[in-house]
């Protein structure tokens, strides 16, 4: 009778799968840790090091803030002008790679491998290669904030594009509207809100990012965190820390405040 | 006629303040675009772009594997490994991150008001400042990359760990609780088994946006294929440059279409 009972119970589902995926996965970080030289013992000596930088991190030095106030503006406006130029490249660009838009695969499929392409490349190796190209300053960290987001608001975009109700677009079409008629009142209004919050969430992401270009000689900021650790002044970088992270929480709330609105 | 067609259809009213906005985008472009400096860039600049452009499409081919030491394919590893190692960590970490910064898992807004705090703060903090940190407690190298990797990503990962631990079904857990199982139980047998290939998939998503990341750490000298990188642009090797580029290409690309085809899977 209990032997029945048993055979009708389902199988429980092999756990080979598991097992093989648990054993490659600790093979590939055995791997890793080699590679990299990690060792936690290293971690552990390492650590009185750190302390001591925290230590000597606080408190930070207040008076500082009127040495880089300028540079923050700089890369508030590096980010501006970079987004905005971003954007303003993004759109045909998202146009190219809409399918519902662009109806022919042999367009659409090359625009599409060409943005992935763009947004292999982060964004500081961008600005080290435009500072190699146009030489040290707030230029190349601006063009490189523009390629990366052509490369974000684009997809974001195409992605938006493609969801719209193709309702107006028909009904446009069939009364005789061209292209650019087609696109200025069926497109645009169904699209302009998540553009907008996109080109929003890319300034974020972009202030962020003109912070740090500095390091390679790109403009804003990150410049001073060279020349702060390079002096061994660790309450002056500690005071360019806070300061970005205010100016970068400020941004952030008063952006997600208006995508709030706009969606 | 004209007039009634008016009458009909009325143009959506708009707001009052309107123009205000506009005057004030307006100033903040000028101020921004006024400020920026058009001189200073170099002449050599259209040259030099060539020469980047024709060294991405005549690379250095004898770079990508050379017998002794630095060369592509052993940067492309040494960056490889050091975003596996960063996302292993990471995920490691934010895991009580997560369940303390999820409002249904706590009994006060305060706790869960705290942890996302944190998990914030730590989201800000560039992982380049952290690696920077990193290289002066366990000198310059790959493990300081590794270290600041896996650092930084715990306020992404924990964020998104605590949406997926806030969205999962209570049902699994009442009716754990009503079997009178503890809570250890619950947490193996309701909560695990929901959150887990949610986990699973923002920690792949994660790990295509270390790969990134781990590239750029070598500028500061934090290990990885930057490091490379950041010598040939200086001494002007641009056939180098343009080999180093096209490896960062090819592998983030197959790493995202991998990782991609495994997320598709799981959720």
């Amino acid at each position: 009778m209990n032997t029945k009972v048993e055979l009708r119970r389902p199988k429980a589902p092999s756990r080979f799968k598991h097992y093989l995926t648990a054993i490659i996965l600790l093979l590939l970080l055995w791997g890793s840790a080699i590679q990299t030289e990690s060792s936690f013992s290293e971690l552990f000596h390492g650590l009185p090091n750190m302390l001591d930088l925290l230590r000597e991190m606080f408190p930070p030095k207040w008076s500082y803030f009127d040495n880089i106030f300028d540079a923050m503006l700089e890369t508030i406006r590096m980010a501006l002008v970079g987004t905005t130029l971003g954007a303003i490249v993004a759109i045909p660009v998202a146009l190219l790679c809409a399918s519902n838009l662009t109806k022919r695969g042999l367009i659409y499929y090359p625009a599409r491998f060409i943005l992935n392409l763009i947004r292999t490349i982060p964004d500081l190796l961008l600005a080290a290669i435009f500072v190699a190209i146009f030489g040290l300053g707030p230029l190349p960290g601006i063009f490189a904030l523009t390629v990366f987001s052509v490369g974000l608001i684009a997809k974001l975009t195409y992605e938006a594009l493609e969801t719209i109700d193709q309702g107006p677009i028909e009904a446009m079409t069939s009364v005789g509207a061209n292209y650019v008629q087609v696109f200025l009142y069926g497109v645009i209004p169904q699209i302009q809100a998540h553009f907008a919050s996109y080109v929003l969430y890319t300034f974020e992401i972009n202030v962020r990012a003109a912070a740090i270009l500095g390091l390679v000689g790109a403009g804003g900021i990150g410049h001073y965190y060279e020349i702060t650790l390079g002096f061994l002044e660790y309450d002056k970088t500690s005071m360019i820390i806070i300061f970005t992270l205010v100016i970068v929480l400020i941004i952030d709330y008063i952006s997600s405040k208006l995508r709030e609105k706009l969606l | 006629m004209m007039n009634s067609w008016h009458d009909r259809v009325q143009k959506p009213k708009k707001s009052r303040y309107r123009w205000l906005i506009y005057v004030a985008l307006v100033v903040v472009y000028i101020w921004a675009f006024a400020g920026i400096p058009y001189h200073g860039i170099k002449e050599t600049a259209g040259q030099i772009s060539r020469a980047i452009l024709t060294g991405i499409f005549s690379p250095d081919w004898d770079y990508v594997y050379l017998p002794d030491g630095e060369d592509l394919l052993r940067g492309l590893l040494d960056t490889l490994a050091i975003s596996i190692l960063g996302t292993v960590i990471s995920t490691i970490v934010c895991v009580p991150f997560a369940f303390w910064a999820a409002i249904n898992m706590s009994n006060s807004r305060w706790v869960s008001g705290s942890g996302k705090m944190v998990l914030s703060f730590i989201r800000t903090f560039p992982e380049i400042v952290m690696a920077i940190l990193f290289i002066k407690a366990v000198g310059p190298g790959s493990f300081a990359g590794v270290l600041a990797l896996g650092l930084h990503s715990v306020g992404m990962l924990g964020k998104l760990f605590a949406d997926e631990v806030e969205n999962m079904e209570h049902g699994p857990v009442e009716a754990l609780i009503a079997t009178g199982a503890n809570r250890m139980q619950i947490l193996w047998f309701a909560v695990i088994p929901q959150v887990l290939p949610g986990f699973l998939s923002y920690t792949l998503y994660r790990f295509e946006i270390n790969v990134r990341s781990a590239t750029i750490l070598g500028v500061i000298g934090a290990g990885g294929i930057g490091t490379p990188l950041i010598f040939a642009l200086s001494s002007r090797n641009w056939d180098r440059v343009g080999i180093i580029l096209l490896g960062i290409i090819v592998m983030i690309t197959i790493i995202d279409m991998i990782s991609g085809a495994i997320r598709k899977k799981l959720v």
